[in-house]
């Protein structure tokens, strides 16, 4: 960590401090934060914006934390829990510096539209992209050190002694001779103090919370049935509904005859939507019951005959066009022209969806005056714009009441499901909760776009990059989420993310992106955004150079790396620990993918076996990690496992198609996820680090594909560059005893 | 009218008997701890106990479990065997989203009843129903050993 990093005295970031009294006794801080240096393409989307009607930017996202008389200690979350430990994060940084223990902070989910909390609140706040620790890392402990300070003065002034003798400890301030006043008994003297002019900040090595392995707080109710999310909410009088949507994308409603749908017990509601008709019923299996027995008449429109075939083949053709310039350095042309080794190749990588495990759903109540949501959002302020123009009230009069996420991986970035939501419920007067089947989740999912990638480079006479040519073509998922945000030419920087600027050395790199949107799909976020693409790609065909070099693939990418000592460290890391070198048996083989992800650098090996007739097992996946600081090692290690598992079943399993504009995939037994029997254990290593901590939910997920593929060259002399595997006639053989 | 015995309580409720399990569960006792992830025994988010034995209540006719014992999460922490495997849960941080946790413990206890000390094959045997999207599995493993050595 740099020395300017302990001690704050720059008179803007002051102002970004704020510090009052509350109606009801207690002590209120805010905290704004600064723009975050280090971002990833979507993360600034998310974080910023999308469709440049986001009310605010980063500058004015806000925290608040609340001291009340009792001593409680209240963070309002502006971050959701999807699983990532994020909030026992960001609640130890704070922690941290208040000096209170973990579990005297209560954690409330910061709604958009809260009187009490107008102003930084209200503003656009997003989870995503792997930022949360990144963007909270000094705002959080500075406010925590602000409240620190306030409350030892208060308790100085009181005690009519300096502050300098006296000590923060445990939710208390202690003086020299004994003397004891809990924060509670403190606040309402403290909120009446000016800001402290200087707000010095602990050093690693007085940590206690921060990067010690803490158990987070959200876990006691998910052992025990009790936490709730979306899904398991019941208001008073509340009802239960489910969508047919039309079956192909821009379709739309001809007819319904829902006679026998009404007939069965427990149905009260049918509501045709634009798209859709909603079954509204008592409980959830008349709400599904209901919905199976429509007749409906669709016009499936332009779509109609749309097949994977078509969608493909138009990425093809795009390929040939210019497209977007993302890099020309030097001079590509004039490099490989004359030399001797010339590797060319073309990467695929499918439309995947999200199929996190709660499915899409939301309840709604639109009254009178106001429409009342209750779902769990990575996007609030886009949830609550979305319900305002459906339920044509003012956005200030929608209330966003967020909740936990049962998994998202992006999925609860789109608000799709939430409009929907309002839909039904502006035709009824009581609140509804919608839940889509997983037929529906899974057919009307917003898809990780596939990209068709075309590499060309040329190799020195001791095998080294000369040039190194990278065709990207694909659907853009900012063109939709976040026009402004393109460059010339229709440059998408999600896109391009990782493949514009490789860690390795490269001198003559041309990269350019075509952008070809699929008609009958929409594209969005999922877990890894652009750099799972990127680093699929990248290090898969620094892949081949190695073995056109006729050299070890850990070996020659530590020569492309002279100037990347991090990533240097992670490779030789997961190489030693992996046993790199070691001979293995026939049919076996060990692959490697590096690379700078999400602020992080991750190594990951793969040790698998093959049969002749396609059979694969994973013996050995092994993970070294430098995130920087690791806030708290355990959540680093499960998120890079979990991580790294999502990305392999994807790898190995997934890839949704589409035949007549329907999209073919439509439950777990034809999109099929890893199970605890096809999963190998994860290793993860991690680098003891003094850099700002990086992001890590989405790191492990990026690099798990190049690190399969790559050892699946080594086991068996075939290159697979199209994903999943499953395509290519391997399956995953039950791990030995 | 089904008659159901869960928990150890009696329920009568007025539904139709080809309702899943699941849904009389959720929607009209208000035990949400059980949950729905795809509705035909794919994923064991649903899965709750019948006579001891681990079982998938979104399949499950509430017609066919008159007179059986059920149990769900929400009384895991009455046995001893239950409350171990929470704690294990918490001990080895094996949960990130939570959403697919209630039935990860539902069929664990039902493994370490019957197997009290499952090797990684019975232990693949036992949970490959569960489906965790947030990949938890390494952790489960450890936990599922953890009570099995204790
Ligand atoms: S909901 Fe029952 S197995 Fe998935
Ligand atoms: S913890 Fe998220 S699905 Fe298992």
């Amino acid at each position: 960590m740099s020395k300017d990093d302990s001690k704050l005295e720059s008179p803007e970031r002051r102002e970004l401090i704020k510090v009052s009294g509350l109606a009801l006794g207690g002590l209120l801080i805010a905290t704004c934060l600064p723009p975050v240096i280090h971002k990833s393409a979507a993360t600034q989307i998310v974080e910023e914006g999308a469709s440049g009607d986001s009310p605010a930017g980063p500058a004015e996202l806000g925290a608040f934390i609340r001291i009340d008389p009792t001593g409680g200690v209240t963070l309002i979350m502006p971050k959701i829990e999807m699983g990532q430990g994020v909030q026992s994060s960001l609640a130890a940084m704070l922690a941290e510096e208040l000096e209170v223990d973990l579990s005297q902070v209560t954690l409330q989910e910061a709604p958009p539209n809260e009187e009490l909390y107008v102003d930084p609140i209200l503003n656009f706040q997003a989870t995503g992209g792997s930022t949360s620790a990144r963007s909270f890392w000094r705002p959080l402990r500075e406010a925590g050190a602000t409240g620190r300070i306030l409350l030892v003065q208060a308790a100085a002034d009181e005690w009519g002694i300096s502050s300098e003798v006296c000590e923060a400890r445990n939710g208390a301030v202690h003086g020299p001779d004994g003397q004891q006043l809990g924060y509670g008994e403190l606040v309402e003297a403290a909120a009446e103090l000016p800001v402290p002019e200087q707000i010095p900040l602990k050093s690693p090595d007085q940590f206690r919370l921060i990067g010690k392995p803490l158990q987070r707080l959200d876990t006691p109710p998910k052992v025990n049935g009790s936490a709730k999310f979306t899904t398991d909410l019941q208001l008073t009088d509340m009802k239960i509904a489910t969508t047919r949507t039309c079956p192909v994308l821009g379709g739309t409603l001809a007819s319904v005859d829902d006679r026998e749908a009404r007939r069965i017990p427990g149905v009260r509601e049918i509501i045709p939507l634009k798209d859709a008709v909603a079954v509204i019923g008592d409980h959830t299996w008349a709400a599904i019951q209901g919905a199976r027995a429509l007749k409906v008449e669709w016009n499936f429109g332009d779509n109609a005959r749309l097949s994977s075939e078509q969608i493909e083949q138009a990425l093809r053709d795009a390929a040939d066009r210019d497209g977007a310039l993302a890099t020309d350095e030097g001079d590509i042309d004039a490099a490989l022209d004359g030399v001797d080794t010339q590797i060319e190749a073309e990467y695929e990588m499918p439309f995947l969806a999200h199929a996190a495990l709660e499915p899409m759903s939301c309840v709604a109540q639109v009254r009178v005056d106001a429409c009342e949501l209750w779902v769990g959002t990575q996007v609030p302020v886009m949830a609550q714009q979305a319900a305002a123009k459906v339920s044509g009230l003012p956005p200030e009069k929608v209330i966003v009441n967020n909740q936990l996420i049962g998994g998202a991986f992006g999925r609860r970035l789109e608000v799709d499901f939430i409009a929907q939501a309002v839909d039904i419920a502006r035709n009824v007067f009581y609140p509804v909760k919608l839940i889509w089947t997983r037929e529906e989740d899974t057919t009307h999912d917003l898809y990780r776009p596939h990209y068709l990638d075309r590499f060309r480079a040329g190799l020195d006479g001791n095998g080294l990059p000369v040039g190194w040519s990278h065709t990207i073509v694909g659907g853009s998922v900012m063109a939709r989420f976040s026009p402004q945000a393109l460059g010339e030419n229709g440059l998408d920087p999600d896109a391009i993310e990782i493949s514009a600027k490789p860690i390795y050395h490269l001198p003559n790199l041309r990269v350019r992106y075509v952008p070809e949107d699929p008609v009958a799909l929409r594209v969005s976020w999922w877990r890894g955004v652009g750099q799972l693409h990127g680093a699929y790609v990248v290090e898969g065909f620094i892949d081949e150079l190695a073995i056109a070099a006729e050299q070890d693939p850990v070996d020659y990418r530590l020569r492309l790396l002279q100037d990347q000592p991090r990533a240097q460290a992670v490779l030789r890391l997961a190489a030693e620990k992996a046993g790199w070198g070691q001979t293995l048996p026939d049919g076996h083989g060990r692959g490697v993918a590096v690379h700078q992800v999400f602020g992080s650098y991750l190594a990951t090996v793969v040790e698998l076996a093959t049969t002749p007739q396609g059979g694969l097992r994973i013996n050995r996946l092994i993970c070294a990690v430098d995130c920087g600081l690791a806030l708290n090692p355990t959540s680093v290690r499960s998120q890079i496992e979990g991580g790294t598992l999502f990305g392999l079943s994807a790898a190995l399993f997934n890839e949704v198609t589409v035949k007549d504009g329907h999209v073919q995939q439509s439950n777990f037994h034809d999109y099929r996820q890893i199970r605890i029997s096809d999963a190998p254990p994860v290793e993860v290593h991690l680098i003891d680090s003094q850099e700002t901590p990086g992001g890590i939910g989405e790191a492990g997920t990026a690099l798990i594909a190049p690190a399969l593929v790559n050892a699946l060259y080594a086991a068996t002399g075939k290159r697979i560059r199209r994903l999943p595997l499953s395509r290519a006639g391997y399956h995953v053989l039950a791990r030995e005893a | 009218m089904p008659t159901l015995t869960i928990n150890g309580d009696t329920h009568q409720v007025d539904v139709p008997e080809d309702m899943p399990l699941l849904w009389v569960l959720r929607d009209v006792l208000g035990m949400t701890g059980t949950k729905y992830g795809c509705g035909i025994a794919q994923c064991g988010a649903c899965t709750v106990h019948l006579d001891g034995n681990a079982v998938r209540s979104c399949v499950l006719p509430v017609g066919g479990v008159e007179g059986k014992r059920i149990e769900t999460i929400e009384a895991m922490e009455n046995s001893e065997l239950g409350r171990s495997v929470q704690s294990a849960w918490l001990e080895h941080e094996v949960v990130q989203c939570g959403y697919c946790q209630s039935g990860q413990i539902m069929s664990a206890v039902a493994l370490l009843s019957k197997t009290p000390q499952p090797d990684d094959k019975e232990i693949d045997l036992g949970m490959s129903g569960n489906l965790c999207r947030c990949c938890t599995y390494t952790r489960i493993r450890g936990a599922i050993k953890s009570v099995a050595k204790a």
